[in-house]
């Protein structure tokens, strides 16, 4: 061991000396990344405090600091914020439940099907995620057979739609992100030494103890990254709410595209940008240091 | 009875597996059912069984030009992110050096910025500048959000490479640059290749950062939104459903390839 050790440092070492080949190596994707989203943020924070030109034309604003911007983007938009983190945190859950038992069995139970298994799992992907969205909505449509099925069933009644509602947005925002929770999960199950779940066994543990104590501790970096795959794009989507909700689930991000593009109002939807990504980051924050897992990517 | 509740506690994952099957699959049955549909122009209920949208796949205005454009934004932005993402992620995981953590997090915050912060922060820079929206931001907008997808992928690969088999290359007197090209790339190639496949996937299906920067210019997702609102044709379900099992079938070949390898050197 020792002297696996010295050859490796050794050939650290060796790199270190070259002190110049990773800044060539990181320089252009760096500079890439530096112009098209870090310069675009602060140029987003500019525009966040911009004020209508007196007596211009729609879209004309000039830079000032009007930080009650925020103030009023924020209180404008409250409900929409709200309802965000609210569907994003539904469909987060939903997927998890879903997701878990799914990856556990891939990498548990599937044997020499593992592979393909997991291919299945991202394959959805491949079909455009807007005609599987749009598809959901006419399954669940007026003319779909879901809504036959339960109406025949008296489950629900004849008025009640399934589609253009709060029920059909966390639908779509669970089956959109399914597979970021599932990918995670399964790669963070599948390193599980099963020889740790019969030492667990062995001392007597049953299978849900040994789920308990061994399984879901060693799943948790899957859980934790899972979660943030799920949660932050479901935060900021407007595509669920736009096809399959109706005008009472509108999300954040809906008002963000119809203030940039119907309203033409600038510093209202950079505003709201600015803030949903400092909402998002705070977030993200807490919940990695409650869940202690600082190695995320 | 005991038998049978018995049987479905042992099979409860496998049943539970197979109904988030059915759930993942269920819109990628119906688009690929509804691409059979005799529908006309609003492909909604089904009205009868024909296979004219599969012999004449562009038949539907501007569908195939949306296509077209889909798959030259994706192919670009593939190469470009691709390159720049795996020279980080070798700068990453094979050398120390100052900022690395500053490195990491420009590599995370992207992935960790809603869509629509992204589309619309650089949309609102070009406005700025003055600069129209179209092809060629998009494409810059493409390689932005894809290079750290790809350097997560490469930087994964590259860590679970054994250091031993370059060690061995340099002791059998190869030097840095030939140990890299004959030992370290071929090993690290398989998830470049992954890294790529995701990229590719990742811009070809993009809508909310493309309609953000895309101009006039149209892609598949932005012609397939548009669409929605007066009825989808039926031959965007044909290319959908081509795109599914085009890519299974790129998958799986891959996956063939690398367990035939594995094979032989087994």
């Amino acid at each position: 061991m020792a002297f696996l050790h010295a050859s490796a440092s050794k050939v650290t070492s060796l790199k270190e000396k070259k002190s110049l080949l990773p800044y060539l190596l990181l320089a252009p994707g760096m500079i890439w990344l530096f112009t098209f989203f870090i310069l675009p943020i602060v140029n987003l924070a500019q525009t966040s405090t911009q004020t209508p030109v007196k007596g211009g034309d729609t879209g004309q604003y000039e830079q000032t600091l009007r930080f009650s911007n925020y103030v009023d983007a924020f209180v404008n938009n409250q409900e929409q914020f709200t309802r965000s983190f609210f569907y994003a945190f539904l469909a987060t859950v939903l997927a998890l439940a879903i997701a878990y038992p799914l990856a556990y069995g891939i990498a548990f139970k599937s044997g020499r099907f593992k592979n393909i298994l997991l291919v299945l799992v991202v394959a959805p992907f491949f079909t455009s995620f807007l005609l599987r969205t749009i598809a959901w909505k006419q399954i669940l449509g007026e003319e779909g057979p879901v809504i036959a099925v339960l109406r025949g069933l008296n489950i629900i009644s004849q008025q009640t739609t399934l589609t253009a509602s709060a029920f059909a947005v966390v639908t779509g925002l669970t089956y959109n992100f399914l597979p970021f929770m599932t990918l995670p999960l399964y790669v963070s199950l599948e390193r599980i030494d099963p020889r740790t779940l019969e030492a667990a066994g062995d001392l007597y543990a049953n299978a849900f103890t040994t789920f308990r104590k061994v399984t879901l501790p060693l799943s948790m970096p899957g859980v934790v990254a899972g979660t943030l795959l799920t949660f932050i794009p479901a935060a900021g989507d407007y595509i669920n709410a736009a096809i399959l909700g109706n005008p009472n689930t509108r999300m954040i991000g809906n008002v963000i595209e119809s203030r940039f593009f119907k309203i033409v109002d600038y510093p209202t939807a950079a505003a709201l940008s600015f803030t949903l990504m400092a909402a998002i980051l705070i977030l993200v924050t807490i919940y990695i240091r409650k869940a202690g897992t600082e190695e995320l990517v | 009875m005991n038998n049978y509740i018995n049987w479905f506690r042992r099979n409860l994952i496998r049943i539970y597996m197979a109904l988030g099957f059915t759930y993942l699959f269920i819109p990628v049955a119906y688009t690929f059912g509804f691409s059979f549909n005799d529908a006309g122009k609003s492909n909604l209920v089904w009205k009868g069984f024909t296979l004219k949208n599969w012999q004449n796949p562009c038949g539907a205005p501007d569908v195939c030009v949306a296509l077209g454009n889909s798959i030259k934004v994706g192919l670009i932005s593939t190469i470009l992110a691709t390159f720049l993402g795996t020279l980080i992620a070798f700068a990453i995981a094979r050398h120390r050096f100052r900022g690395r953590s500053t490195t990491n997090l420009l590599i995370f915050l992207p992935m960790a910025t809603p869509e629509v912060v992204l589309g619309a922060s650089l949309l609102a820079m070009f406005l700025n500048l003055g600069i129209n929206p179209g092809f060629t931001t998009l494409v810059i907008a493409h390689v932005m959000f894809c290079i750290s997808f790809v350097v997560v992928t490469v930087k994964a690969r590259i860590a679970s490479l054994d250091p031993h088999l370059e060690q061995a290359a340099m002791d059998l007197y190869a030097n840095e640059f030939e140990t890299f090209r004959r030992i370290t790339l071929p090993l690290v190639a398989p998830g470049i290749a992954g890294a790529a496949l995701l990229a590719f996937s990742l811009s070809f299906d993009d809508f909310i950062i493309t309609n953000f920067n895309s101009g006039t210019f149209t892609t598949f997702p932005k012609f397939i939104y548009a669409a929605s609102a007066r009825g989808i044709p039926a031959q965007a379900n044909v290319i959908g459903s081509s795109m599914f099992f085009l890519a299974l079938a790129i998958v799986l070949a891959g996956q063939l390839v690398s367990k035939r390898k594995a094979d032989v050197k087994g």
